[in-house]
């Protein structure tokens, strides 16, 4: 008797609290929204990953991880620098995951792996590090958070033409984003009444650049326009250092790759008066920059964010302004439209997303490498406004 | 045109120290051991480690390069490598190929992956004019330093009475075993000597050459280069291929650029189509 009575009740408890237990949950699992990093952590560009991972962290940190009433959630893979293995956990990441957003690539060839995937899955994959222009015209799905290299390339050749700049020679990698800073710099300096009088090509994987500089200097032109991938650019400055470069008169410019906040103070006092333009300096003078590197340093281990580090934190900001104009709608052609067009505030400075091309639109500064409270950094004196990718048709 | 040929030499001859030691170990010993650049790589970031993060002179580092380098060849001569002499040629590759890959996944995780950079004393910096050249003060100390080196080992393999017992040990073991020949001892001590090289190769090239974890992977091609061009049965051959490879490589480079950073393959290409055993090997041997 006793007995049933307590299964009587039991069942009826049950009853009641079925309902509510399930109202319960559907309150606390609230909608999650997956982004995909695909980061290059090992191997030789893995300062780039480790730079893009602090940036998107350092942006969910700063904001919060929920957006649009939806909870965001970062996925980071590490492709070692492989395009084929960008491609595989792309898809894996679309298939399995059902991330909403694609976003990361430290090189050209990364990007363009994965241009079929996300055209055909229609995800967006935001682009935070390669800088080749053609990325974006391959998928309407890619834009770009960082930069394009004839951006970069075009506001030196101004600069150089002011400076009484008459011929030059370029010595670039030989890799998309190097071809299209030696062509846009002859473009550029060639436009203002310049001449390049040489276009040399180094090996990506290449250990010794002397005599590529020898000859560089043998040509005695007034500026020698040098390129190579952020982490190459410390022992190409050494040897440019060591051969006497500016010594013989010759005045050494590139884009900002070539001064690299990350590794900019390991190459010593040389590298002073160097001239470059780039989107992002560390020392760039705004209260949201001074935050941005002191909250950067304080979570990194004292690591200085560089160009990569901000276009990581951009991107990730980018997507939570799409997730919010449209809603929490994760549909992927929504997000692409809802960030056409998108302006918005970076520790860079005002940057804006192009909505013919989805490539970014931003400053670019003209810099100088000083000495600043015993560090070395790259100091802005002059800005050309708004500059657009000029490949774009 | 002279400053280019001094580059070449100084490259080539930063070449030969860096390989000799694998010349050592595989013409001599017949061993093939690819991980010969984790040990380079040990000198280099041992100097990278002493002048960055202990302000220690470059000058202490080279010493100490080489015998870090070395005593960590003894030690993995004694515990790992002597185990595999015997073995077949794949089973030493695979065995150094995976030793490749522990040091460049340890050295990731302790110095991370960028580049390391160092900055040499001043006097060693610096460039100055000599019959048209322009010479580069670090290059001539590199070129000296491995002129030195490579005169003492022709002397030591050719002349001292060391070198005639790792000749007979390297002939046939067995029968130098029953002259009394420490057959073992010499081994190590000869490992030990080619490592320490390495490191010492490592530390001098720590500025000139990119010092990151991939470096033993990025350099063997070079190392085996040097070694089918010049032939391992010699000190002398590996020599003038070092040099020879420098100067075309940089040569090349300077005057086509376009198509400069292959040069040195076509060059192995040849050898190897026309004088597989190598350019500069004695004929006579077994």
């Amino acid at each position: 008797m006793m007995k049933r009575r307590l299964l009587l009740a039991g069942v009826a408890a049950g009853a009641f609290a079925v309902p509510f237990a399930g109202t319960l949950a559907s309150a606390v699992a609230q909608e999650v929204v997956k982004i995909g990093l695909i980061a290059t952590l090992t191997g030789p560009q893995a300062s780039s990953g480790r730079q893009k991972v602090a940036g998107a962290r350092l942006f969910m940190a700063q904001n919060g991880d929920t957006v649009a009433g939806k909870k965001i959630e970062l996925i980071i893979k590490d492709d070692t620098g492989v395009a084929d293995q960008t491609r595989r956990i792309a898809q894996e990441l679309i298939v399995n995951d059902k991330v909403a957003f694609l976003s990361g690539f430290s090189l050209t060839p990364l990007a363009l792996a994965v241009a079929p995937v996300i055209t055909q899955a229609k995800v967006p994959a935001i682009i935070m590090t390669a800088g080749t222009s053609v990325i974006t015209e391959r998928s309407p799905y890619f834009v770009r958070a960082s930069f394009t290299l004839p951006q970069q390339t075009i506001p030196i050749t101004e600069w150089a033409a002011k400076n009484g700049i008459k011929t030059a020679v370029s010595l670039v990698s030989d890799y998309g984003p190097g071809i299209d800073a030696q062509d846009a710099f002859k473009m550029g300096l060639e436009a203002r009444g310049g001449k390049v009088v040489e276009q040399i090509k180094a090996p990506l994987a290449n250990p010794e650049f002397a005599a590529f500089l020898q000859r560089a200097k043998d040509l005695k032109p007034d500026a020698l326009f040098l390129f190579v991938p952020a982490p190459t650019a410390g022992s190409l400055m050494r040897q440019v250092v060591d051969r006497g470069i500016s010594q013989a008169g010759i005045k050494v410019i590139g884009t900002g790759d070539i001064t690299d906040d990350d590794q900019l103070n390991g190459m010593g006092d040389a590298v002073i008066g160097l001239t470059t333009s780039h989107f992002y300096s560390a020392a760039h003078d705004s209260p949201m920059n001074k935050k941005f590197v002191a909250d950067f340093k304080a979570a990194n281990n004292n690591l200085r964010p560089n160009f990569i580090g901000v276009s990581g934190y951009d991107g990730m900001h980018l997507m939570y302004e799409a997730l919010k104009k449209t809603n929490g709608n994760t549909d992927g052609t929504a997000l692409v439209e809802a960030m056409k067009g998108m302006k918005l505030e970076s520790p860079r400075g005002t940057f804006s997303i192009d909505p013919a091309t989805r490539d970014i639109v931003q400053d670019v500064y003209i810099r100088k490498v000083e000495r600043k409270d015993g560090e070395l950094y790259n100091i802005e004196f002059d800005v050309v406004k708004d500059v657009k990718d000029p490949t774009h048709k | 045109m002279l400053t280019i040929l001094f580059d070449g030499i100084a490259y080539g001859m930063l070449l030969f120290v860096l390989s000799v030691g694998l010349c050592v170990t595989l013409g001599l010993m017949n061993f093939i051991n690819l991980a010969h650049g984790a040990f380079a790589m040990a000198g280099g970031y041992l100097t990278v480690v002493m002048m960055n993060w202990y302000g220690i002179s470059f000058y202490w580092c080279l010493p100490a390069a080489f015998i870090v380098s070395a005593v960590l060849g003894v030690v993995l001569e004694r515990t790992l490598y002597s185990r595999l002499y015997d073995k077949t040629h794949l089973d030493q590759v695979l065995f150094s190929i995976g030793l490749i890959f522990i040091a460049t996944a340890a050295v990731d995780y302790v110095m991370g992956a960028s580049q390391q950079i160092i900055n040499l004393p001043a006097e060693l910096n610096g460039r100055f004019e000599f019959l048209g050249a322009s010479i580069g003060v670090y290059r001539l100390f590199v070129i000296i330093i491995c002129g030195l080196l490579t005169v003492l080992l022709q002397y030591v393999i050719g002349r001292t009475r060391f070198g005639s017992r790792l000749r007979a040990s390297v002939d046939d073991r067995r029968v130098a075993r029953g002259l009394g020949i420490d057959v073992t001892g010499i081994f190590a001590l000869t490992f030990a000597v080619g490592s320490g090289l390495a490191g010492l190769g490592g530390a001098l090239g720590a500025s000139i050459l990119s010092m990151d974890p991939t470096f033993p992977l990025k350099y063997m091609i070079y190392f085996l280069i040097v070694i089918s061009v010049g032939g391992t049965t010699t000190i002398t051959g590996p020599f003038f291929a070092s040099i020879l490879l420098g100067i075309a490589d940089v040569a090349g480079k300077y005057f086509v650029p376009s198509i400069g950073g292959f040069i040195i393959y076509s060059i192995m290409v040849l050898v190897l189509i026309f004088k597989p055993e190598g350019l500069f090997t004695r004929s006579t041997r077994r």
